[in-house]
């Protein structure tokens, strides 16, 4: 498939966006019951809402670029029951309302206890907005996952692991950049963050490379003989019909040298996986947050990479019907 | 329940391209929009089709067959490309099983080209939407034509009657006996997409000749030939029969 930087940056930047949300929770949630210290900063969640906000926002425009009438975006909505395209459509704005409300809360100090006024747990009405919002969080990053692994003859998306990867690497991201976020202005939380942000890089490390390891012993279903249904060993396209390219030659074939194609893979190993798990170690250990946001930049950049990949090592069985001029 | 389909002979077919710019010629001129093009006169023309011939070669020199294969949206029974569309712009009608997009409901994501296993799906460039083969329904309901029109525009422009329309539900209709009793297949079979257009195979028609077929030994005309002689020592009819 053509790797399309649209859509790219809208599953990479929303990533980050859920990442951040999930961290910041898991921070509330730890401090609310006692095992990390309880922050000093009343602004530091309203502020990480705001810019896991930010990313959001920014991966939803994005998104508009991919379509060609955005102006009928709306319309996008109405089909929930069977796409899962329409299901995300409907999931981020509501993810992003949620986020909205969740650092609106935290802003305004309004924190009633909702389960018992003599229930010691602090901040309880921020914290079931906040399990509200993972939920929809996991929700978001399943509806993008099976936005490419619910097409069936992508055999390389048609897997479970397409999910699983865009949960991980989502999720890495952001905890990533919380580390760094926590490093500047909420110290309790450094540790928690750090330590998560590595083990879920090492737990997308190895989904990752499993996807890599399946999608390399794929076997096509398709073939020239079943596409154009000659039962013959030998058959070779003389002519697709055309001559200076069409959609389907645009769309369908990312186009990159064989070099090109292996190095990004190995970029996006590099980048993603040691590099930002060794500045995270490196920055954690010598308190400076000027390294553990460069494992944040490094980490994304590294996951434009990997989503370049992801598109572009699918092979779509329509490419059978375009194979010569 | 009907569902209107194709089936296409590739026995026929001789790759003219006749379908191809006839299906361009009607559904630019339609009510429903231009399909555009860019540079058509100059180097690297492009532009949104229905339908293209493709030929493959099968076999190995010096034993080769020229396959030309005309290929468009086949209308499957099952289309894959229909409920992935978040806006709903694509979908099948039920009455007569043509799939179709609502060019003023899409939004140009192209997530149904991805979901046709096909590529038959074109995003037309300027319009911004997805375009593809409506089995001309904007002809073949048309009472203003004679009924004899009232088919696709391939259909009509095909000069070797390599394609055929109608009913693939209705087991009498032309097209089910061409599938019936020429081997009629469908495409990728492997996707369960159940596509309603058909291709009929390369079929090799042959007459066994025996020799004496070719010298008939009870030819009259040979019977002639072979004038009989008179046997003179035997009684001719003259002689034994009394008068
Ligand atoms: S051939 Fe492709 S576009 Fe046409 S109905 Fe089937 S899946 Fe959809
Ligand atoms: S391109 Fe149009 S028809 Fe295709 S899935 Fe998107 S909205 Fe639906």
């Amino acid at each position: 498939m053509h790797p399309a930087f649209s859509v790219i940056f809208l599953t990479t930047l929303s990533g980050v966006g859920q990442g951040l949300f999930l961290a910041l929770f898991t921070g509330q949630s730890y401090a609310a019951l006692g095992l990390v210290r309880v922050n000093d900063s009343p602004t530091f969640y309203t502020v990480g809402s705001f810019i896991a906000l930010l990313f959001l926002g920014a991966g939803l425009a994005a998104s508009f670029f991919h379509l060609g009438r955005p102006e009928r975006g709306w319309r996008a909505a109405s089909q929930w029951r069977t796409s899962w395209l329409s299901r995300e459509v409907i999931v981020l704005p509501a993810f992003m309302a949620v986020v909205f409300v969740f650092g609106l809360l935290h802003y305004m100090g309004w924190d009633p206890n909702i389960i018992g006024a003599d229930n010691p747990l602090q901040g309880q009405l921020s914290l079931f907005v906040g399990m509200l919002g993972a939920l929809i969080c996991l929700a978001l990053f399943v509806c993008t996952g099976m936005i490419y692994a619910c097409i069936r003859f992508l055999q390389e998306w048609h897997s479970s692991l397409t999910v699983v990867n865009y949960l991980l690497l989502g999720t890495a991201s952001g905890f990533t950049l919380a580390t760094a976020y926590a490093a500047l202005y909420a110290p309790n939380l450094l540790t928690l963050f750090g330590v998560w942000a590595a083990i879920i890089t090492f737990a997308g490390l190895i989904s990752r490379s499993a996807s890599l390891i399946r999608n390399a012993r794929i076997k096509y279903k398709s073939t020239l003989q079943t596409a154009i249904g000659v039962r013959h060993a030998t058959i070779a396209q003389s002519s697709q019909g055309l001559m200076g390219g069409s959609f389907n030659t645009r769309e369908f074939f990312h186009g990159a040298s064989q070099l090109m194609f292996k190095s990004i893979k190995w970029i996006f190993l590099v980048l993603v996986f040691p590099v930002p798990l060794a500045l995270l170690w490196a920055g954690m250990n010598l308190h400076a947050p000027a390294l553990l946001l460069a494992a944040f930049v490094v980490q994304y950049l590294g996951l434009i990479a990997e989503r370049w990949f992801f598109f572009a090592q699918a092979n779509h069985p329509q490419n059978l019907y375009y194979q010569t001029i | 329940m009907t569902q209107l389909a194709l089936v296409i002979d590739l026995n026929v077919c001789v790759g003219c391209h006749a379908c191809v710019t006839s299906c361009k010629q009607w559904n630019t001129s339609g009510p429903a929009g231009y399909m555009s093009d860019d540079n058509p006169y100059d180097k690297d023309p492009t532009g949104t089709f229905f339908n293209r011939v493709q030929s493959f070669e099968v076999g190995e020199y010096p034993h080769t067959e020229t396959v030309h294969f005309p290929k468009s949206c086949l209308h499957c029974e099952d289309p894959p490309c229909v409920p992935v569309c978040p806006t709903g712009a694509s979908y099948k009608r039920p009455q007569d099983g043509i799939v179709l997009v609502d060019y003023d409901k899409c939004i140009g994501c192209k997530y149904c080209s991805w979901a046709c296993p096909y590529g038959v799906r074109e995003v037309d460039e300027h319009l911004k939407v997805m375009k593809k083969c409506t089995l001309c329904v904007d002809r073949i309901y048309d009472t203003a034509l004679p009924e004899a029109e009232r088919k696709p525009a391939c259909v009509m422009a095909c000069p070797t009657s390599a394609r055929l329309f109608g009913d693939v539900h209705d087991p009498d209709s032309e097209v089910s006996v061409a599938i019936r009793e020429n081997g009629g297949y469908q495409l990728m079979p492997e996707w369960g997409t159940k596509p309603a257009n058909h291709y009929l195979p390369r079929r090799k028609t042959r007459i066994q000749i025996h020799d004496d077929e070719l010298l008939r030994a009870d030819n009259p005309l040979k019977k002639e030939g072979r004038k009989p002689r008179v046997v003179i020592d035997e009684h001719t009819l003259d002689d034994v029969t009394s008068w």
